[in-house]
């Protein structure tokens, strides 16, 4: 079943740009579909029921060039029912059920906390961690081919502040009313990407998006109004985007054809998890990428070249054990790197340099170099990575 | 560096007190030694001598052996304890020298497998009887077709080891013996036509449990199942506490108020073990000092006839070949061997090769007897008993028994999961209660690695669970650690062997625990597989808006699907 349903998706989206989501109906129809199989094998073939769904691992990815994004491969894992799997099945089952008569049904939603205890009125299948019950919805997500937030599950973690010439059309969620934000004129605070973002509309003369790693320097280029010198809408990620930022930055970017352009710390992290994750999704998620990756984005720095260039030596740090783990396993192993030879070299650079950057670091040359050189500089030099 | 003192000795004043040590005063000193130490271990000790000696003297003459054994208190910290055997009985010259001088006995100069052994035991309890009362030993013997018996009660003179006789009569008395069943009913009474009581008055202890007079003659009712024994213990009333006379431990205190005191331990087999052969001592278990008492005692006339008469498996031509190797005459004179040419004896005689002594003078238990015994004590999952083949140490033949219960854990409050393994030791069919810790029997059981046929063990100790392991050595003479019995000496042939009967136990303890195991598994595994199924179909039901009954459809066919495929339970 699960395999059909992966088939007919492809199709549709194999040719258009734009995406389909899935509704509520589908999904729910979706997971009687599988819950039928699993009777059937019960009942009428008297054979042990089993869950097919795809492998979620860097492993089972492919960089997709055309679409621009990881794009899941082919490997299936299968949960047979046996003693080892029964509890994790049965649970599968509790959530499936839970999921489409509570959330879908109902037109409800839940957070992925919330669901953990709401399992507790399940006796033995309740989940004893929270951990579990988020790996199960991740095997759903990939068994149903829907990501968790169109079955209802909204995120917890927050999604992201922006700032600069752009105006968000949002709902009022009661009266349907259209709420208009202006996001330049926040003063010295910013507006917050909600974790549902398929209703948003945009209007913007900005030139760019900037998307930036840490909130400490987005406060300073809010601060100094850097947004309106450079005409761009500015997005601080706190780390690795989530999934609502993602989704933001793409509908923006696709919607007002805007560049992405992203700066982060010059370490593998930065590199490798935070860049890549926002360009092309992760391995981990791969049957929702195609949903949760910024194609048009570039890679602006801080590079292992800024650091010789900008004579920012003496503000290094050497690479951890850590850092140089991640550096070879990527070189190694991440599809996406082993497809550009630019990352590959900046990547090997990084590790003959045996240094990494932080993007605090241009502070050495006075507070403000980073908005008054260092970012005007590049933005006009137009060199970026892909 | 020694400091002066002012009354310091000389070789003449000194010499005025150097005199005799009667055996009798060193033991009294050296009571211990005996196992004579403290009050409680006192009574276990009389009782058990006693007991011997009546198995002992029935063995011998043939009887099947009738014992009752009967503790009074009669003062806060005394009492009075009797023992008596449907036994041969005894000659009326012999009973003081039995009863009242150290040493003396007829089982010291003979190879034969018995319980009693060094001549010491039932004197020493008279002595200690007397040491602490003052009271006589009191005998009544009956000798088979006898008109009478004896009455005679003796004292020992602790300086000369020569018996005092207090008492000496002849009285109308017949040893008698009341049965009883679990329930306190009695039984016929037993009267037997010949036997012995020895009734000694002493300062004691009772308690129950561990190492306590009952745990001993239950052991003695395991290891020797053609004996019945009769038991009763009548306590004073403490104040205050309602302390009862009653003899087994686990049962209710008050015996059935129209009950005999009695406890009955039945006799399970009618007939008597074999009787074990007399063997001549074989000359490599004989040390120098033996060897030249046995030179000077023998009735031989030439050295050559010595050896090949008084030992076994020394032929006249193995002994030309020692006289040879010895450098002595043949012909020469046993009682003239001098101190350097014994030696020499000695040595020529431990480089010659030798047969290995006979072993056919061992009387063991017996697999299925043992069994017998440990299923009469507990209801064990599994028992399993090996008796080796007769070995030698150092010219003494020796055969060793193990038997191993386990009992499901939880089924006998005695016997803990987390608690060493009980342990029970026998030497020629007598229980050992004390000294664990220095017998070669706890050194074997601790040496053996029980980690791998399945119990839990603590590094260099017993292994850990509901376990019964009980040991068993028959030998012509089983090398203690001490006079009074309680631990067999650490001999490398003999812990050896008794590691090899352990080991065998272990292995098919391990059978059966691992196949336990799997079972046991096997069952957790489908009932935690049990615990999920209605969850499933629930899940299904809200799915698919299934009725309840085909709810309970999915459930049953789930469970039947569970049967029919184990779902990877096995
Ligand atoms: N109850 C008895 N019936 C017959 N003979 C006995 C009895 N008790 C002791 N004897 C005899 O007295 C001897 C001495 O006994 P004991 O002092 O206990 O030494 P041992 O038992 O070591 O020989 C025994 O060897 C046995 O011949
Ligand atoms: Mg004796």
């Amino acid at each position: 079943m699960a395999t059909k349903v992966k088939k007919k998706k492809t199709e549709k989206e194999a040719g258009g740009e734009t995406l389909k989501l899935v509704d509520k109906q589908e999904a729910g129809q979706r997971i009687v579909g599988i819950s039928r199989d699993i009777h059937n094998d019960i009942v009428k073939k008297h054979r042990k029921p089993s869950m097919r769904f795809p492998v979620r691992a860097l492993s089972n990815v492919r960089y997709d060039l055309k679409r621009g994004h990881f794009e899941i491969r082919g490997k299936m894992a299968t949960r047979t029912l046996t003693y080892n799997t029964v509890k994790t099945f049965a649970q599968s089952v509790r959530l499936m059920a839970t999921t489409k008569k509570d959330l879908l049904d109902k037109n409800d939603i839940a957070g992925k906390r919330e669901i953990y205890y709401n399992s507790k009125s399940w006796g033995e299948c309740r989940f004893d961690e929270q951990p579990e019950s988020d790996t199960l919805l991740d095997d759903m997500e990939a068994m149903l081919g829907i990501n968790r937030e169109q079955l209802g599950y909204i995120p917890e973690e927050r999604g992201g502040d922006v700032t600069g010439p752009l105006t968000v059309l949002d709902q009022n969620p009661v009266t349907g009313e259209t709420i208009k934000i202006n996001c330049a004129k926040l003063g010295s605070g910013a507006w917050s990407i909600p974790s549902r973002v398929e209703h948003l509309r945009f209007e913007s003369k900005a030139a760019l998006i900037l998307v930036i790693e840490t909130a400490s320097l987005f406060q300073r280029l809010v601060h100094h109004v850097f947004y309106e010198k450079a005409n761009c809408i500015l997005v601080s990620m706190s780390g690795v985007p989530t999934r609502a930022c993602r989704r933001f930055i793409r509908r923006l970017a696709d919607d007002q054809k805007l560049p992405v352009l992203v700066f982060t710390d010059g370490d593998p992290y930065g590199y490798c998890n935070i860049y890549r994750t926002l360009k092309v999704g992760s391995g981990q998620a791969a049957h929702i990428n195609r949903y949760f990756c910024v194609p048009q984005a570039r890679y602006l720095g801080v590079t292992p070249q800024d650091i010789i260039d900008y004579k920012l030596e003496d503000a290094t740090h050497p690479l951890e054990e850590a850092d140089i783990k991640r550096a070879k396993d990527a070189l190694k192993n991440d599809p996406f790197i082993q497809h550009h030879k630019e990352w590959q070299n900046t990547l090997n650079q990084m590790l003959k340099m045996g240094v990494r950057i932080e993007q605090q670091a241009f502070a050495k040359h006075g507070l403000n170099f980073v908005l008054d050189h260092y970012l005007p500089e590049k933005l006009k030099k137009k060199q970026f990575l892909p | 560096m020694a400091k002066r003192t002012p009354t310091a000795e000389t070789a003449e004043t000194m010499a005025r007190k150097q005199r005799d040590i009667s055996v009798s005063e060193f033991f009294l000193k050296n009571r211990h030694l005996l196992g004579f130490d403290n009050p409680r271990k006192a009574l276990l000790t009389t009782v058990k001598e006693a007991v011997d000696n009546a198995l002992d003297a029935c063995e011998e003459a043939g009887i099947i052996p009738e014992i009752s054994v009967d503790i009074q208190q009669i003062g806060p910290n005394r009492f009075s304890v009797a023992i008596t055997d449907n036994g041969p009985g005894i000659v009326r010259a012999q009973i003081p020298k039995i009863f009242a001088k150290l040493l003396y006995g007829s089982k010291f100069h003979r190879l034969r497998m018995s319980r009693g052994q060094q001549g010491i035991g039932i004197s020493a309890a008279g002595m200690y009887g007397q040491l602490t009362t003052g009271r006589a030993t009191k005998i009544l013997s009956r000798t088979a077709g006898a008109k009478q018996a004896h009455h005679i009660e003796v004292q020992i003179d602790t300086r000369k080891n020569t018996p005092t006789i207090l008492k000496d009569v002849m009285i109308e008395w017949r040893p008698e013996f009341q049965p009883t069943g679990t329930d306190g009913s009695p039984g016929e009474q037993v009267v037997s036509a010949h036997g012995t009581c020895v009734e000694i008055e002493m300062e004691a202890a009772y308690f129950r449990g561990a190492r306590s007079v009952e745990e001993y003659l239950k052991q003695c009712a395991i290891v020797n199942p053609h004996l019945q024994l009769h038991f009763r213990a009548q306590l004073l009333k403490k104040e205050g506490t309602a302390e009862e006379p009653a003899p087994t431990a686990g049962e209710p205190a008050t015996p059935p108020a129209a009950g005999s005191p009695w406890t009955t331990f039945f006799r399970g087999v009618n007939h008597l073990p074999p009787p074990p052969v007399e063997i001549k001592p074989h000359p490599h278990g004989v040390e120098l000092g033996l060897l030249m008492q046995m030179m000077k005692d023998t009735p031989a006339r030439t050295l050559r006839a010595a050896l090949s008469q008084d030992f076994s498996r020394v032929s006249g031509k193995v002994a030309l070949d020692i006289c040879e190797r010895a450098g002595l005459d043949p012909r020469a004179n046993p009682s003239r061997i001098a101190h350097r040419e014994s030696e020499a004896l000695f040595k020529a005689i431990n480089e010659t090769k030798l047969m290995r002594p006979p072993t056919d003078c061992l009387s063991p238990i017996g697999e299925e007897q043992l069994l017998a015994g440990l299923r009469k004590e507990m209801t064990a999952d599994f028992l399993t008993a090996v008796t080796r083949p007769p070995t030698v140490y150092r010219g003494n033949p020796f055969q060793v028994e193990v038997g191993l219960a386990y009992v499901r854990p939880g089924d006998q409050a005695d016997l803990g999961a987390d608690e060493p393994a009980r342990v029970m030791r026998f030497a020629n069919r007598v229980p050992l209660l004390h000294m664990a810790g220095a017998c070669s029997i706890t050194k074997a059981i601790a040496g053996v690695n029980w980690k791998s046929y399945g119990l839990a063990q603590p590094r260099g100790s017993l292994p850990t669970g509901p376990v019964v392991i009980m040991v068993h050595m028959a030998s012509v003479w089983v090398p203690f650690t001490s006079e009074s019995k309680e631990a067999i000496a650490h001999y490398p042939e003999i812990i050896r062997e008794i590691t090899f009967g352990l080991q065998e136990c272990g292995r098919q303890l391990a059978v059966f625990l691992h196949k336990r195991r799997r079972l046991a598994e096997q069952d957790r595994k489908r009932s935690y597989i049990a615990l999920y199924i209605p969850h499933l179909a629930l899940g299904l039901k809200d799915i698919l808006d299934l009725s309840d009954k085909d709810e309970a459809r999915v459930v049953s066919s789930l469970n039947d699907l569970l049967e029919r495929t184990h779902l990877e339970t096995t």
